[in-house]
């Protein structure tokens, strides 16, 4: 029994993590970012490259995808995003293009194949992130067999929520953050200076993104197309969660990856799936605006 | 006037060098034309360009050594490369273009199952000749195909009973992605593992591309099974290996078996995940040959990858040219009539050993076996038939040697 819990939790834990950016991307700021995956991509090929070329493990990784994945949200919010704040079918297609530019960067090695230079770590190919091994080895504690490295995702996922929530609501950034998201005039008639709080809180978003890469690469393969597939489920946990609502975000990933874990188990995981897309769409047939929602731009 | 005589002149001749080098030309032909149209249909993007990207490489190096050394019958290939995108649809435009437009007698291409099914209806309508290098799951007999890699009984007829008799294990987990290949697979499977005395105890698919092995892995590890069968396919792979060592279980205890886990998904996953696991395949890199060395050194250089790893398909889709090369030589023609009737038990040593084109059903005889990957991502042979063996695409339907299914006179529908 413990076991199947753990599993939910797990996938719990994993759909939080990709979807706590989104949540701010898209919930806090209205930009449908179809790039998010992308975000996370370039999370994982940052722990790959810096394993390969600069023998820096995980836990390096971590703090160095944040830097990436944040500075490639930075450029794309200052390039395209800035220009379509409130237009959110607009930001829909313009990230799209934005995702299949950044994947061909990845497999072209940012053009530099085309003069005949490979890069390790970069291309079409499949690459992998080495996990050091004390994460791998499961123990037991008690009777229970602890796994080390989705009880590490678990951690840091918590983490990273607590830390989204302090700064979210016990920082004046945060403040200000939470005045655009309901009235950005309003907002910018008092003074805060909407355009930089949102290319801020844009990059940080992306930031997560990249720390989700890290952690994905870990377990599942590394390439150009990783993204699309997790960038659905990240849409769909924000949405049932309520946009813009942390907790909704979080309570929504914990229900969904508890659901699809006992399914997995008791039938098998192509069923699975279709539960948790059924699920979904009673929750947004009974509440539209999601679990927790609240009036915003 | 329009047309001086001197741009007539000019279009003329350009329009009579454009007809000598019309592919096809040469079986009618009195004089031997200097080139000879070839199509390659591989995707070279989408999600499956990480494998067929390798696979179209292998066909372009054997093209451009047969050029270097003198061409087919003093005639140099011409080969003309298309994109099938990962998409069995792309596929059949991209086929029907290289066939309908451009007129080839002899296309190369293809790595899923799919995508051959999605092309094969242009093939036999006008009937051109496909090569077709991946291992596949066998019950099919077109007259229009050249099947260069293993079929079902050339990788399980010996995996199964070297299973159950040698590692001594009976209780058997057969998991595969869900489509027609693992299924196939697994249907073969079930035969030989209850002729051997052993047991399948769970059949169990995933989506292809499924990454979130958790919950598949603990009914691996609930079941009682001792042994795991994987029919699984693609980028999955490589999740299901790291989910397996990442919930304690170890290969020397409960090894993955596979008919599926080359060379390239070791890369990918790392190789201490495949440790101690089993593959069944004609071909391993490690096959520890002088003629096997220099393919993998040719190839290296050819790509320009010091690291670059070769596996079955690929290699397949290198010794098929040369297969081509010769049946078009021995035929004197590029007509696909002449060229089948030509490949029909063409004889070429390739880097696994020496391959055969069966003449009844025009499959190849290769040499199964198995390997144990080690640390360093490289198999270690630990067994090997000693001589190729013969392609029986309907063996999970009862096809024997004595008993052919598919012949040179096509399906005998009636055994089914």
């Amino acid at each position: 029994m413990s076991d199947i819990i753990f599993i939910g939790l797990s996938l719990s834990s994993i759909l939080l993590l990709i979807a706590l950016g989104l949540s701010i991307t898209y919930g806090a700021m209205g930009v449908i970012n179809m790039a998010h995956g992308e975000l996370v991509m370039i999370g994982a090929y940052t722990a790959v490259l810096a394993g390969l070329h600069l023998n820096l493990n995980l836990f390096f990784a971590l703090p160095l995808a944040f830097v990436t994945s944040g500075l490639a949200g930075l450029v794309i919010e200052r390039l395209v995003i800035r220009r379509l704040y409130g237009r959110i079918i607009d930001t829909l297609l313009a990230t799209w293009g934005v995702a299949i530019l950044l994947q061909q960067l990845v497999r072209l090695e940012f053009g530099l194949s085309f003069l005949g230079i490979h890069v390790e770590g970069l291309g079409p190919g499949l690459q992998n992130m080495t996990v050091p091994g004390f994460l791998t080895q499961p123990f037991d504690i008690a009777g229970i067999t602890i796994q080390p490295y989705r009880s590490f995702i678990i951690v840091v996922t918590l983490a990273l929520t607590a830390l989204t929530w302090w700064l979210m609501y016990r920082t004046p950034t945060g403040v200000q953050v939470r005045a655009i998201m309901r009235n950005p005039q309003i907002a910018a008639a008092c003074g805060i200076d909407v355009r930089r709080v949102s290319a801020l809180t844009f990059a940080y978003g992306s930031g997560l993104a990249g720390v989700a890469g890290v952690l994905l690469a870990g377990f599942k393969t590394v390439m150009p197309e990783m993204g699309a597939a997790v960038v659905i489920d990240g849409f769909l946990v924000v949405v049932v969660g309520g946009v813009g609502s942390l907790l909704g975000t979080l309570l929504s990933a914990a229900v969904l990856g508890q659901i699809n874990g006992v399914f997995a188990i008791l039938t098998n995981d192509i069923l699975a799936r279709a539960v948790v897309f059924g699920v979904v769409i009673a929750l947004i047939l009974w509440r539209p605006r999601g679990l927790f929602s609240f009036k915003s731009r | 006037m329009t047309t001086s005589r001197r741009n007539f002149l000019k279009q003329s001749s350009a329009f009579g060098a454009a007809a000598a080098l019309g592919p096809g030309l040469y079986a009618g032909a009195a004089q031997a034309a200097s080139s000879i149209d070839v199509g390659v249909l591989f995707s070279l993007t989408g999600g499956l360009s990480i494998i067929e990207k390798s696979l179209a490489d292998a066909t372009m190096m054997a093209i451009e050594e047969i050029n270097a050394s003198g061409g087919v019958d003093g005639m140099m290939i011409n080969p003309i490369m298309e994109d099938g995108a990962s998409d069995p649809k792309t596929y059949n435009e991209k086929a029907s273009k290289l066939v309908i437009r451009d007129r080839m007698q002899t296309v190369f291409g293809s790595y899923t199952s799919a995508s051959r099914k999605a092309v094969l209806p242009v093939f036999e309508k006008r009937n051109s000749l496909y090569f077709y290098p991946t291992y596949y799951e066998g019950f099919e007999c077109s007259k229009n195909v050249v099947y260069t890699g293993a079929v079902p009984n050339q990788q399980l007829s010996n995996f199964i009973p070297w299973i159950i008799n040698t590692l001594g294990k009976k209780k058997f987990f057969i998991v595969g992605s869900n489509y027609i290949y693992p299924r196939e697979m697994a249907k073969v499977s079930k035969i030989l593992i209850e002729q051997h005395g052993g047991e399948w105890i769970a059949d169990e698919y995933l989506e292809l591309g499924h990454s979130e092995w958790g919950a598949m892995v603990k009914k691996i590890k609930d079941s009682g099974c001792d042994v795991v069968l994987s029919n699984v396919v693609g980028d999955s792979v490589v999740a299901f290996y790291r989910e397996f060592k990442n919930q304690g279980l170890t290969h020397d205890k409960l090894p993955i078996c596979a008919t599926v886990t080359s060379e390239i998904e070791i890369a990918a996953m790392g190789a201490e995940f495949a440790q101690g696991s089993f593959t069944s395949f004609p071909y391993f890199q490690a096959i520890d040959t002088d003629r096997n060395h220099a393919f993998i050194e040719r190839y290296r250089k050819y790509v320009n990858d010091p690291k670059a790893v070769t596996h079955h398909a690929l290699e397949s889709s290198y010794f098929q040219v040369y297969l081509w090369k010769q049946a078009v030589e021995k035929a004197k023609s590029t007509k696909a009539d002449a060229v089948r009737e030509g490949v029909r038990g063409q004889v070429f040593e390739a880097a696994n050993g020496t391959v055969t084109v069966d003449p009844e059903n025009l499959h190849t005889y290769l040499t199964p076996r198995i390997a144990q990957w080690g640390a360093d991502g490289q198999g270690t042979i630990i067994d090997e038939y000693k001589a190729p063996v013969e392609p029986l695409p309907y063996v999970a339907y009862g096809e024997t040697a004595e008993n052919l299914f598919c012949t040179a006179k096509g399906l005998d529908s009636s055994k089914l």
